[in-house]
């Protein structure tokens, strides 16, 4: 008997069965979202054309349709104006068509940015302050509040989508990026205590105390000590927040239009002629997808590193 | 440095009574020691002092000021903590310097004064290490030394080298006997190892129950303790007890247990009730085979340089501390007596010592 590894590490063979799992299931998964990708870069024919492409032509028309607000005109019209000054230009032109201004999209993605970050920041902000209180005092009915806070998650949001818009209608808050923020956070902000929670009561008291006894009041040891210690618990938590906030479709639907509507509902919307434009669909969702992969990459240290371990001895 | 003085401490969690009506009062530069079982109350003592609890009544005094609602970053006092508490996101040179941080002190100031704790602690070679890759006893001196730095009226220690190996912890021990001479702070330390505080103690308060039952010297609370608890929770193996079934009168010189008369110290006090405790060390005891208690031997324990012998007898198991070379075997037939006078009686009513010409 091979007695040169310990019974607990996994043999060669199971590694390599393990790798091999993971590959499959990473292509399975990556086959939409690279289709995605693909055909943001292809033109309207290519798109469309049956049997599918996959090795085509890149192009950039899905992107330049996607910002960009367009009319067909007349060969003779086109004709009669000056060159096209740039590739994008040229490129509607090629169409017969020509840019008459930019698209809704970047103000409908700016807003998703705003709303998705702001309800973020503060789910997260609020959560932590909310879940130390209960990690580190003596709440009164602890369990209960702990309880209901739970419990606003226990019905699906959409559920009380009318009541919301008529309380949004009376308090002008419907269209606004403020009642956006707001929203997402009522319904990240039960998710955020519970998982800080968890994250707060394994942080030590010790640290605030020893902090406390330095000289430092309990808010200034909360952000100085408590804080970087959670930052495990507050990258996964971001994480979790901000995936909801970004993706959220029927609340955006139906309280937003103009002013504050977010790139989800917008993105269905871009229409082409004759059917809708893929390669514009295409580029909405690769660049919608774009924010939270860049995110979740960038917190992704902090979830895989285990600041607390080995400094205190259990 | 500071004198620490506490007048009626009490401390209640909803029907628990942590910490009962206790008086103490700290010396200034004394290495004081809280010893007890766990939850005597020792560390809730500790960290009222500490401004981590508040007070349910009493007063607790710094030098001459009251602090006892002050928090804890107003009493200008240091802890170190059973689990070092170091913080784990920043670096050794940080951890020193973070109390300092917090009073304004200047960069440069800092810098000299977490290097001369450094120094006296021989971290000064780790500064800039990470925490997570230091070993126990290095991560204690990072904890003493975040302490050190601030200079504090007072050092409270909760236990700083109870996680520590056996090895670490007589090493720290005479480390911190050392480092208390040297700079000669008001120290609280609170353990439940009575070697520990025998070795480190200018004074040893032992706590049960919520209730401080004794603060002297560590020779004093070894051989005077004040009550029966004390008396079997210091020493190794504690001190035999036995039951006696009279009152004890004053000027009463012997005693007569099972048949067989003990000469006890002259006493001094008589006692209330009629069932007393007949306390002596294992070490004040002999064997032979002519005179004083009957019983066999029920276990041998080799200590090294000493034998602990059980000897079962008709008033329960004794414990006797022996040369080496006193040979017994397993069932055989022995007696034992005491050597000396050393003898205490403890009321039964009271567990208190009754005083006598021994302990007075």
């Amino acid at each position: 008997m091979d007695t040169s590894r310990s019974y607990l590490e996994p043999s060669s063979f199971s590694k390599k069965m393990a790798a091999a799992i993971i590959i499959v299931y990473a292509v399975v998964t990556l086959i939409p979202i690279s289709w995605m990708v693909m055909t943001s870069f292809k033109n309207v024919d290519s798109a469309i054309s049956y049997p599918p492409e996959v090795l085509f032509e890149p192009s950039l028309e899905g992107y330049v349709n996607l910002f960009t607000n367009r009319s067909r005109q007349s060969q003779e019209y086109l004709d009669s104006l000056p060159p096209p000054e740039n590739w994008y230009e040229e490129l509607v032109r090629s169409r017969e068509m020509v840019i008459t201004g930019p698209s809704k999209f970047l103000g409908r993605y700016s807003n998703s940015m705003i709303i998705g970050f702001g309800s973020t920041f503060a789910s997260v902000f609020l959560g932590a302050l909310a879940a130390y209180a209960f990690s580190r005092f003596r709440v009164p009915l602890k369990d209960d509040l702990l309880f209901f806070i739970l419990s606003t998650r226990m019905f699906p949001p959409i559920a009380v989508a009318v009541p919301i818009f008529i309380m949004y209608r009376k308090l002008g808050l419907g269209d606004t990026h403020l009642g956006m923020i707001i929203l997402y956070t009522v319904v990240n902000l039960s998710l955020a205590v519970w998982l800080l929670k968890g994250f707060m009561d394994e942080i030590p008291k010790e640290y605030e105390e020893a902090a406390m006894i330095d000289g430092y009041s309990r808010l200034q040891a909360f952000f100085k000590v408590v804080l970087p210690q959670a930052m495990t618990g507050i990258a996964a938590t971001a994480i979790f927040c901000m995936i909801f906030s970004w993706n959220e479709y029927a609340f955006a639907v139906l309280l937003t239009q103009f002013n504050a509507q977010t790139a989800p509902p917008f993105i269905p919307t871009i229409i082409g002629e004759g059917g809708l434009d893929w390669p514009a669909i295409g580029a909405g969702t690769t660049l919608f997808l774009l924010p939270v992969m860049i995110f979740t990459i960038i917190l992704r240290k902090h979830l895989l590193r285990g600041i607390t371990f080995g400094a205190v001895r259990k | 440095m500071s004198q620490i003085k506490i007048e009626n401490l009490q401390k209640s969690f909803g029907d628990f009574t942590a910490v009962k009506n206790s008086n103490l009062t700290i010396n200034d530069k004394e290495f004081f020691v809280l010893l007890g079982p766990s939850g005597c109350g020792k560390t809730t003592t500790l960290r009222m002092i500490a401004g981590l609890e508040l007070p349910t009544s009493g007063q607790i005094y710094l030098g001459d000021e009251e602090v006892g609602m002050l928090r804890a970053s107003e009493r200008d006092i240091a802890f170190v903590f059973q689990l070092f508490a170091l913080y784990p996101h920043m670096n050794v040179r940080n951890n020193l310097s973070f109390p300092l941080k917090m009073q304004g002190y200047k960069k440069s100031d800092i810098k000299s004064r977490v290097e001369e704790a450094a120094k006296l602690l021989r971290i000064d070679h780790i500064l800039n290490s990470n925490i997570s890759s230091l070993s126990g006893g290095d991560r204690q001196r990072v904890a003493l030394g975040r302490a050190l730095v601030r200079r504090p009226k007072a050092f409270l220690m909760d236990e700083p080298l109870g996680t520590l190996d056996a090895e670490f912890r007589e090493l720290m021990c005479l480390e911190l006997k050392k480092l208390h001479l040297d700079i000669g702070a008001t120290t609280v330390y609170v353990t439940h190892d009575q070697l520990e505080a025998m070795s480190l103690a200018d004074r040893i308060a032992v706590m049960d129950g919520g209730e401080i039952l004794q603060a002297d010297e560590p020779n004093i609370i070894y051989n005077k303790p004040k009550t029966k608890f004390v008396a079997s929770f210091i020493g190794s193996p504690g001190m035999n007890f036995f039951e006696v079934n009279e009152g004890i009168s004053k000027d009463q010189s012997f005693i007569n247990i099972e048949g067989a008369k003990f000469d006890i110290p002259k006493q001094l006090e008589e006692s209330k009730g009629s069932k007393n405790f007949f306390g002596i060390r294992p070490e004040n005891l002999t064997l032979n085979n002519n005179e004083g208690l009957k019983g066999s031997v029920f276990g041998v324990e080799y200590l090294g340089s000493r034998k602990i012998i059980t000897v079962k007898t008709s008033l329960g198991e004794i414990k006797v501390k022996t040369d080496i070379s006193v040979n017994v075997k397993l069932n055989e037939n022995v007696q034992v007596k005491p050597l000396n006078n050393n003898i205490i009686i403890f009321d039964g009513e009271t567990d208190k010592s009754l005083n006598s010409e021994f302990i007075k």
